[in-house]
């Protein structure tokens, strides 16, 4: 197994080092956690939003690195997209093309129709697997567990094959407790933004969470658990402030820096930022078939988002229901330009917020746009009309 | 007997009557107040729903048909008020349009949905769905057929994946049939459903020939214009005896032209590929931008997706029907969606197997689903392959991204280059 360590020397850090350390990995564009893991013979799995069980990446010793976009130009990947498509496609192709990440497994995802046909244009660039993931698209489905499960066995084959390591079952198991205790450590994180939100700011909770979609979860299980008791302690000031919830992260991130502009004039005290990787609200059981246990939480005890159609989770009712359950007095509605699913769920959150008297502010983003000052301009407006209505 | 004057030009004819006649029964049950189930072009089950008595409302069709008769930017901008981004789909938008207008379309009305039954081959399906579903309250269902995993990988009947995903859509089917009995309040026959899956086994039967009699010289029929006035009927009766004849006469029809050296131009100069969705705001004329110069389209990919794998001919094996009616859907499917994210192999053999001077690539603004992978697409094909081809984009519903000028130009450029090859090619064999 191997030993990265990121940062080597992190344990010793302060909370601001540590804060400054993860926000420059997620700004280096060089990816030097996912370069040192390869360079010490690690294999990487490169997987798309919104959700993939890394548990099984994991359990093969795979680095599951999470495909989210970059801070990049993308100069190479331009060529292979038409016009009228989502940032992250382009940027996510980019780093593998400029062998910025070099992977040895792609997996992508039926979330939309550009997504979809990711495992095409991949494949045709590069030598290795470029799949897509059948996740289940009728969740209410009787036998979608049991479709799931077969579905996630063809992916442990494939991960196999990949990585040239067996993926047993007591390996997915150890895999699951790692996760389990991620999930566990960001539920503290997301439950500290709640209650006491002036200890950590929008911005802070983000770098601390992203980094983990780019070093394995026991490192970053690591950096958590040593974050978290020391923001607890921070002494901070308390300033007063408009809670919101943040909606329509849930694929392409906002820049750092956008959400740094909201969390200057808001306490953001939930969001859907990179919802894949609190997609399962609570521990995988590790005991019985750990490919039906995952299956199962990813339908039967999930979070929700645009991209998945589930009767038992009306997605305006989960916003209201998040909203009300972070004690939020308003909802900065966002959605990545070009994303259909973002946009179209636009609407039906904005009706749904109208009919439960919600206030909301409404916007769109890019992930490589460099310009807040008008939106935060739109944004402080919004919010001293709540505050002095 | 029929003479060569009575067939020919028969199918585009026949096709219109029997698509204003399917409208005109939607516009009954409207007014009569029946609820009709809502499906899409790739995977409609009309072959079961029709077991219902219900009317089937295609919403992809109703919404091009407002760009074809040039009113979709009254519906775009309606829906664009209601809260629609500029920036998701036209179809989607036009038929919000619709349905706030209370089913009033250019064509006539449309019943209000009772359930909309989809699958999976466009994610855009799922999101209109919902709409459906807020407006309406209605049952909503995603039939969920899982497609390739990667390029090249296709495993057959037997194969442990393969049976793990038919079993998958054989149980959602399952789920299926008491709900539309609930809505319909039509009890399931299996015999009722033999009976449209033997249709539906002349139908495509006869689209699959139809389809290979356009490899002959000159071609018998432009597959972006005729070809989308057979895939409308190749959609709307499906699982119909009526749908079943047309196919056969237009059989007919195709074979006598092909037999007779009838081509769909006097002078066809180049066969051309098409690959996307048509450019329906300009319909006419983006199609005469073409045939201006002696080109015809011989094939699409158009043609394949959105008949939903149709051009395959797959037979339903009527001894097990509600069996069969799954493998069908998951075969169909998947190679509808095949021909959208993992198109260059088949692609080739099309250009081979057509004869084709050239390959038109037309990604638009309205649909990710088509459109993503094609520029890339077409590098890989021309790494692979000498493909003259053409790289255009507009869009099938609103005009505001449709330039005539520029598309022109470049259309122009295209055949130029064409007729420059061919010189080049005359030149060095002379």
């Amino acid at each position: 197994m191997n030993e990265i360590r990121w940062p080597p020397e992190l344990r010793d850090e302060s909370l601001d080092e540590l804060l400054w350390s993860a926000r420059e990995l997620l700004e280096d564009d060089t990816y030097p956690t996912v370069r040192r893991w390869r360079g010490s013979g690690g294999p990487v799995v490169g997987h798309f939003q919104v959700y993939f069980p890394e548990e099984i990446a994991h359990a093969a010793g795979a680095l599951p690195f999470r495909m989210r976009g970059a801070p990049v130009e993308p100069l190479q990947a331009d060529s292979r997209f038409g016009s009228y498509l989502c940032s992250i496609l382009k940027t996510s192709l980019e780093i593998a093309l400029t062998g910025r990440v070099e992977l040895d497994l792609f997996v992508t995802h039926p979330i939309c129709d550009a997504a979809r046909n990711l495992a095409g244009i991949f494949g045709r660039n590069f030598e290795y697997p470029c799949q897509i993931l059948y996740l289940p698209q009728n969740a209410n489905s009787v036998h979608a567990p049991v479709y799931l499960r077969g579905e996630y066995d063809r992916l442990r084959r494939t991960v196999e094959e990949a990585t040239g390591r067996a993926v047993t079952d007591d390996a997915l198991r150890a895999s699951i407790r790692v996760y389990n205790r991620n999930r566990e450590l960001l539920r503290e994180l997301y439950a500290l933004k709640r209650d006491e939100p002036w200890k950590v700011s929008a911005d802070e909770a983000y770098v601390l969470m992203a980094m983990g979609g780019m070093v394995r979860r026991e490192e970053h299980n690591l950096v958590l658990q040593r974050a978290l008791p020391l923001l607890r302690d921070r002494d901070v000031p308390r300033p007063d402030r408009i809670r919101v919830v943040f909606e329509g992260g849930f694929c392409e991130q906002p820049p750092l820096d956008l959400i740094r502009a909201v969390a200057r004039s808001c306490y953001v005290v939930d969001d859907d930022l990179l919802i894949g990787m609190r997609w399962i609200l609570h521990d995988v059981p590790t005991d019985g078939d750990p490919l039906e246990a995952l299956a199962r939480a990813y339908l039967e005890d999930s979070s929700y988002s645009p991209v998945q159609h589930d009767d038992r989770k009306k997605k305006e009712e989960m916003l209201v229901a998040r909203i009300r359950g972070a004690r939020a007095e308003a909802a900065i509605v966002t959605a990545a330009k070009m994303c259909e699913p973002g946009l179209e769920e636009q609407v039906a959150y904005t009706r749904a917020l109208d009919d439960e008297k919600v206030p909301f502010f409404v916007s769109e983003f890019e992930e490589n746009m460099t310009s807040f000052d008008h939106l935060e301009i739109q944004l402080e407006t919004f919010v001293e009309n709540l505050m002095f209505d | 007997m029929s003479t060569t004057t009575d067939i020919v030009g028969r199918g585009n004819a026949e096709g219109a009557r029997l698509f204003k006649e399917w409208f005109g029964e939607l516009g009954e049950a409207a007014d009569q107040g029946r609820g009709a189930a809502y499906v899409f072009v790739m995977g409609s089950l009309a072959e079961l729903l029709r077991c219902f008595d219900m009317p089937v409302v295609f919403p992809e069709i109703n919404s091009l048909q407002t760009a074809v008769r040039h009113v979709a930017h009254d519906y775009l901008n309606e829906a664009e008020d209601y809260g629609y981004s500029p920036d998701i789909c036209g179809y989607v938008k036009a038929d919000v349009a619709a349905q706030l207008r209370g089913g009033t379309l250019p064509m006539g009305r449309i019943p209000r949905p009772s359930i909309a039954v989809y699958t999976n081959a466009c994610n855009t399906y799922i999101k209109w769905a919902e709409i459906w579903e807020r407006m309406y309250d209605c049952p909503i269902v995603t039939l969920d057929v899982p497609g390739s995993r990667q390029e090249g990988l296709r495993p057959g009947p037997g194969d442990p994946d393969f049976e793990n995903d038919r079993r998958y859509v054989l149980g959602q089917l399952k789920e299926l049939i008491p709900l539309l009995e609930r809505t319909s309040g039509v009890p399931f026959d299996i015999d009722r459903l033999r009976e449209t899956l033997g249709w539906a086994n002349e139908a495509a039967t006869g689209w699959k020939r139809v389809l290979e009699l356009n490899r002959s010289t000159p071609s018998v029929f432009n597959a972006l214009t005729d070809g989308t006035i057979y895939l409308g009927v190749a959609n709307c009766l499906r699982g119909t005896p009526q749908g079943a004849r047309y196919f056969e006469e237009l059989v007919e029809e195709m074979e006598l032209k092909s037999a007779e050296g009838i081509g769909t131009l006097t002078d066809e100069l180049y066969r051309l590929l098409f690959v996307g969705v048509p450019c329906y705001p300009i319909f006419r004329r983006f199609g005469e931008l073409f045939t201006e110069w002696g080109g015809t389209f011989v094939h699409s990919t158009y043609l394949w997706f959105a008949s939903g794998g149709a051009h395959e001919g797959h037979q339903y094996d009527l001894s097990r029907p509600l069996e069969s009616l799954a493998e069908g859907l998951l075969l169909g499917v998947r190679d509808a969606m095949d021909s959208m994210f993992f198109q260059t192999d088949p692609l080739l053999r099309m250009f081979h197997d057509y004869s084709a001077d050239g390959v038109v690539f037309h990604p638009i603004k309205s649909c990710r689903t088509v459109s993503t992978g094609l520029a890339d697409n077409r590098r890989a094909i021309m790494a692979r392959d000498d493909v003259p081809s053409l790289f255009i984009e507009s869009d099938m519903m609103d005009r505001r991204v449709v330039s005539e000028a520029q598309l022109k130009n470049r259309i122009d450029a295209f055949f130029e280059g064409l007729a420059s090859r061919r010189s080049k090619a005359g030149a060095s064999t002379a």
